[in-house]
């Protein structure tokens, strides 16, 4: 029971970490229709800059953090005008072949400036576990999950009731209709790779935190796919949700399965979970069902 | 006095026409209609008008400017409403939301502080929220209705709120895409009603496409004609109708001389 309990609750923890970063696919999706295939290497490449500010630059989280914020945005913001803008109306399959592309080149360039080689934060948060009656908590999974929760309820607010939030549900909704409320729907593609972009990379600390970092990070990227996916592309709630189910599923399963089959079981789950819950709901559990009519 | 000028705009889309050289004035206050046969360019011309078209040539000017140059989004900010053909409401929000983002173009708040709902973008929203309950919903009598969501509502209803949201923009023009498309006799009337209303108690000029041809007559002060993108005539509802032309564009030249031979007769 206990080993449950424990493998229950800190499969909740990953789950929330694993919200953050599949907002990052959300956001951008919602307002673009855009499947972002490089989400993985955001957050790599904020993880990377949040570990230089910290080990060269010598600087406190507090700092730290805004600062990736701004760089995040900034990358996000440049990758959509510099190169998705000009992707506007061509077929979907070309778009997505362009973010793959991206991730690739994203990830050379953090090769080329970090190398290779596997590297770990300084510690951010205190080191001693945190005990909630049976259950015992890495303090980095802990203070990472309470970061990410944080981090997705601003969102949340944000989207629901600030301008900008609505402005940004409007355009996704109908281009046309949020032209003629004066929305300038091209700067709510910036905003939304933006907003994207510091979603991952946030999560990229967190997980980079955990685990380390190396440029291979984003590889975590694919694993959040079916988050999304389960959760329906276009909901935050979706995400947030789909991101719990996956972690506690993932964990479980690595916990009662993994020791009879070598391990493999807690990486293959997620997408078995996925499988089926598309077969029943082909939209994800909270996607929008596009209709079509004849 | 001119709030809006077409000056010879053309359209195309590839090798297909869609305007040619049209021009029309619209004046302050007015009703002004634009008919025509099915992909005559009624659309075309109002997407030309909001910015969603660019004009091969030829200019659009509001209220004395050139709009050559502006964005949809800032030809909305400048007082252009617009309803669509086909409803463009947000259909998870519900009816109150869909009328706030009307008004999205008149909050003040910039980017940052919109960041902090508490604060100041907050109570500009709840003035804002007050003034449009008043004023807006017991105009359009939608007050039984404000909280429900968008899609749950029956046809008629959804193009009375998208109007709701079209006047929360506090336009000074508000271009109509077949506002009484589908609807029943009743629900036309209603319409009518409003459109009237809005012209006469808000001093907002109106420019509509309708297929309606009864509403039309009724309700215009003026009528524009187009055939295959070119301008046929232009008038009082009443000149209109009687325009050999528009006849011939409307019932087609066979029908339009029997037509003609049994009013002889008659």
């Amino acid at each position: 029971m206990d080993i449950f309990l424990q493998l229950v609750v800190s499969g909740f923890l990953v789950g929330g970490i694993y919200a953050l970063i599949a907002l990052g696919f959300v956001l951008i999706y919602k307002a673009t229709n855009i499947i972002n295939f490089a989400t993985g290497e955001f957050m790599m490449i904020g993880a990377y800059i949040f570990y230089s500010l910290m080990v060269y630059l010598k600087l406190s989280p507090f700092i730290g953090f805004p600062l990736v914020i701004v760089c995040a945005a900034l990358l996000g913001a440049l990758v959509e005008r510099l190169i998705l803008r000009h992707m506007l109306g061509q077929p979907n399959i070309s778009i997505i072949m362009v973010t793959i592309g991206l991730s690739s080149i994203l990830l050379g360039i953090a090769e080329i400036i970090w190398g290779s080689s596997f590297r770990s934060f300084p510690p951010l948060f205190p080191r001693k576990p945190i005990i909630l009656g049976e259950v015992v908590l890495r303090s980095n999974l802990f203070y990472g999950f309470v970061l990410a929760l944080i981090v997705v309820v601003v969102f949340m607010l944000l989207f629901k009731y600030a301008k900008v939030g609505v402005a940004m549900r409007a355009t996704a909704n109908d281009q046309m209709a949020a032209f003629s409320m004066g929305i300038n729907v091209k700067t709510m593609f910036t905003i939304s790779w933006a907003f994207g972009a510091i979603a991952a990379s946030l999560g990229g600390i967190i997980i980079g935190n955990i685990g380390g970092v190396q440029p291979t990070l984003g590889h975590i990227g694919l694993k959040i796919f079916p988050i999304v996916i389960l959760g329906g592309l276009d909901s935050i709630m979706g995400a947030v949700i789909g991101g719990f189910i996956v972690g506690i599923v993932e964990n479980l399963a690595g916990g009662y399965l993994d020791p009879y089959f070598h391990g493999g079981v807690k990486d293959l789950a997620p997408f078995v979970v996925l499988i089926f819950i598309l077969l029943i709901k082909p939209y994800g559990l909270f996607g929008t069902k596009e209709i079509e009519r004849l | 006095m001119k709030i809006l000028s077409i000056d010879d705009v053309s359209l195309a889309f590839g090798g297909l026409k869609v305007l040619s050289d049209v021009s029309f004035d619209v004046n302050q206050g007015e009703i002004f209609a634009i008919i025509g046969p099915n992909g005559a360019g009624k659309t075309s011309i109002l997407n030309i008008i909001s910015g969603f078209y660019r004009p091969e040539k030829g200019k659009v000017f509001f209220q004395g400017k050139d709009l050559s140059h502006v964005h949809a989004d800032k030809r909305a900010a400048m007082g252009m409403g617009r309803t669509f053909q086909n409803i463009a409401l947000y259909h998870g929000m519900s009816v109150l939301d869909n009328i706030k983002l009307g008004a999205h173009s008149h909050l003040k708040t910039g980017l940052l502080s919109s960041l902090w709902y508490w604060g100041s973008a907050h109570k500009e929203e709840m003035a804002l929220r007050g003034k449009i309950e008043n004023d807006i919903i017991d105009f359009l009598e939608i007050e039984s209705i404000r909280k429900q969501p968008v899609s749950a509502l029956a046809y008629g209803l959804q193009k009375r709120v998208e109007l709701a949201r079209a006047l929360a923009m506090r336009p000074s023009l508000l271009l109509m895409d077949e506002p009484v498309a589908g609807m029943n006799a009743e629900e036309t009337e209603d319409m009518a009603r409003f459109i009237l209303d809005i012209k006469e108690e808000h001093n907002i000029t109106i420019v509509l496409i309708e297929h309606d041809m009864k509403m039309i007559m009724d309700i215009s002060d003026r009528v524009l004609v187009l055939n295959f993108g070119e301008k046929l005539t232009q008038g009082s509802p009443e000149e209109v109708q009687k325009h050999p032309e528009v006849i011939k564009a409307y019932l087609g030249q066979k029908k339009a001389e029997t037509k003609k031979n049994n009013q002889k007769k008659g």
